[in-house]
């Protein structure tokens, strides 16, 4: 279902209200992952209050569609996400990475049963994902209805392990799967296609049997109407290749590698929260969100 | 003493409780590969519970699998030649209520995806049993990069893994058939070569139980062996017989370790030889150890691989070659003896 104005303007001042609490509760955790979480939040926006069928007060409800994040270390995107849903309460996003906290540095189903995988060590994702397609499709063939979302990196697809489930995804046809890749260029030791280049990426894809769709990450139409393009796929999985601006929102942060898991102090914080709380000088200091 | 008579006399000292094989002894015993048992479980499995799943990486019959592919062609899954993947996918489909088995040679299942077990199997507690064929020196002439030494090391450290390691396809089929209800992720050591059959279909089993199969009043020593090599155990025990009192025990539950049935053998002997077909480091010994220091210390002889790697050649020549065979197991309780 294409977005209507109005839902587009309320699912940006969300995505904001997420990349303002991502850097409050960063600060306060006083280690974790930038750039990432940042530059997610509009994926992870549209998501969960537009696209995914879940219910965050059940979450064990068995018909749910299943997201599976990859790259564990962007969680602080997916639990202020989930919070700001209603799956667990907005405080609790504070404990991040202290000790006894359900919210770890990288996310543990031990600790937060709900979440549908624990996830850190890279490449692992995809292969989970296609694990839980292949489940409702042995059970439902083509008429299962559930959608798989694995969300990834693109520093991950530098893992093999990451192509060897994209091999088995094109070769069983899984179409109630959908990656998406986060393609923001930057990884912990620089910039990815100076690490290793990735290019021609779709072609990649392509030649292991995926639909690709590519677009602009933080464009909310844009990311709502590739998920819904997805559904339209018979025959193969898609992957959205999502352009997106490493650390979007905050100008200091935007597209410098070493902003993915730079610790942002209380200087830092104040600047970055004040942009945030402007949207970039657009708003007066005493009309901010 | 004729050698009939022999014999006899040596199923007076098997386990009676236990209905083993009385012809384990004999020369012409009947011998079946571990792997069968495996294949053959997972079918009779597969008939009664829908959600159990097949996946293999590119060793379907070589693991036994074929048999429960055939049948189920819709619950199985060709992974082809990508181990990481297979313990991946296999935990998705664990996610979504399937009872995965994944196969391969231990050497990459679980040598080569170790990681992706740890995190997506184990640490996400997902009930995926991982079977591991062709371990020990005894897959023969494949030489050393195909004889998996490490996997009880390197799966024992895992938590929530169940490790087991039968010593013949009958307690391979009935460890197959058990681990499907742990709700844990199991590992199922399993090997290539055909292996005497010790134990028969009314043999009772249980996870985490050991077994003592050659029994003595008055043990001097404890021989604690699993996988194939208990029958080169049971041969020490019989050459043994009327010099040294022995017991075997049958450990193939590794992990958990049954700790009371160990403990209860070493006071009972007060010296210990385990044999197994595997590193002496970090294997079922060194469980044995870590048990009895804290439990009952006692002297231990270790019979494996010490820190070495396999290598081309017959079983028979690798097991002596690596002095697993009857006669190094004697003369490991001889040496024990005079500790």
């Amino acid at each position: 279902m294409a977005l209507t104005d109005d839902k587009v303007k309320k699912l940006e001042e969300r995505a904001n209200k997420i990349r303002i609490s991502i850097i409050d509760i960063l600060e306060d955790a006083g280690s974790g992952h930038v750039a990432g979480p940042l530059d997610m939040a509009d994926i992870f926006t549209v998501l969960f209050f537009h696209t995914l069928r879940h219910e965050p007060k059940k979450p064990d409800w068995p018909e749910r569609d299943r997201l599976v994040l990859s790259n564990g270390h962007i969680c602080p995107v997916l639990y202020t996400t989930m919070a700001y849903s209603g799956y667990f309460p907005i405080e609790e996003l504070r404990t991040l990475r202290q000790f006894g906290s359900r919210l770890q540095g990288h996310p543990h189903r031990d600790f937060l049963p709900m979440l549908e995988t624990s996830s850190g060590p890279l490449g692992a994702g995809l292969s989970q994902a296609v694990g839980m397609a292949l489940a409702d499709k042995i059970n439902h063939g083509l008429t299962s209805q559930r959608r798989i979302y694995a969300l990834l990196s693109d520093g991950e697809l530098e893992s093999g392990a990451t192509w060897e489930a994209a091999m088995l995804a094109g070769k069983e046809k899984l179409n109630n799967l959908v990656a998406v890749v986060d393609r923001n260029n930057i990884q912990i030791d620089g910039y990815v296609e100076d690490i290793m280049p990735l290019e021609p990426l779709s072609d990649k894809w392509r030649a292991w049997n995926w639909h690709v769709i590519e677009i602009d990450g933080h464009n909310m139409e844009e990311i709502a109407d590739a998920f819904d393009m997805s559904k339209t796929i018979f025959d193969r999985p898609t992957v959205i290749i999502a352009h997106t601006i490493a650390g979007k929102g905050v100008k200091e942060f935007e597209r410098d590698y070493r902003w993915h898991s730079q610790l942002v102090d209380k200087k830092t914080e104040k600047m970055a929260l004040k942009e945030l709380r402007t949207l970039g000088g657009k708003l007066d200091v005493k009309d901010a969100l | 003493m004729t050698r009939l008579s022999r014999g006899a006399l040596d199923i007076l000292m098997l386990n009676p409780e236990l209905k083993l094989n009385t012809k384990l002894f004999d020369k012409n015993v009947e011998q079946i590969p571990i792997r069968q048992g495996f294949g053959e479980g997972l079918l009779e499995a597969g008939k009664k519970d829908q959600r159990i799943v097949g996946l293999c990486a590119d060793l379907t019959e070589s693991t036994k699998m074929n048999l429960f592919a055939e049948k189920f062609p819709r619950r199985f899954i060709e992974i082809g030649v990508a181990e990481q993947n297979l313990a991946g996918v296999a935990s998705g489909l664990a996610a979504m209520g399937k009872i995965p088995f994944i196969s391969s040679y231990a050497m990459f299942s679980p040598g080569r995806n170790w990681e992706q077990i740890r995190t997506t199997i184990c640490y996400n507690d997902r009930p995926v049993k991982i079977a591991g064929s062709h371990t020990g020196v005894s897959v023969g002439p494949d030489g050393g990069t195909h004889q998996a030494l490490e996997d009880i090391a390197i799966t024992r450290v895992l938590p929530r893994m169940i490790v087991i390691s039968p010593c013949d396809s009958i307690e391979a089929r009935k460890t197959t058939i058990a681990s499907v209800d742990t709700g844990t992720p199991v590992y199922i050591r399993l090997a290539r070569e055909k292996t005497p059959v010790m134990t028969t279909e009314k043999t009772p089993f249980e996870i985490g139980k050991a077994q003592i199969f050659w029994k003595s009043s008055k043990p001097q020593v404890g021989i604690i062996a699993t996988g194939a090599l208990l029958h080169q155990a049971l041969l020490a025990a019989e050459a043994l017989e009327g010099k040294i009192e022995v017991e075997v025990m049958n450990l193939s539950t590794i992990k958990p370790i049954d700790e009371k049935a160990v403990v209860a053998l070493a006071e009972k002997a007060r010296r210990i030889v385990t044999v197994e077909e595997h590193q002496v480091s970090g294997g079922m010994g060194s469980a044995v150890a870590e048990c009895l220091a804290k439990h009952r210390p006692v002297p231990i002889e270790f019979i494996g691989v010490h820190d070495q790697f396999g290598q081309s050649g017959t079983p028979e020549e690798l097991i002596e070659h690596y002095g697993m065979d009857t006669k190094s197991i004697i003369k490991a309780v001889e040496k024990i003896l005079k500790r």
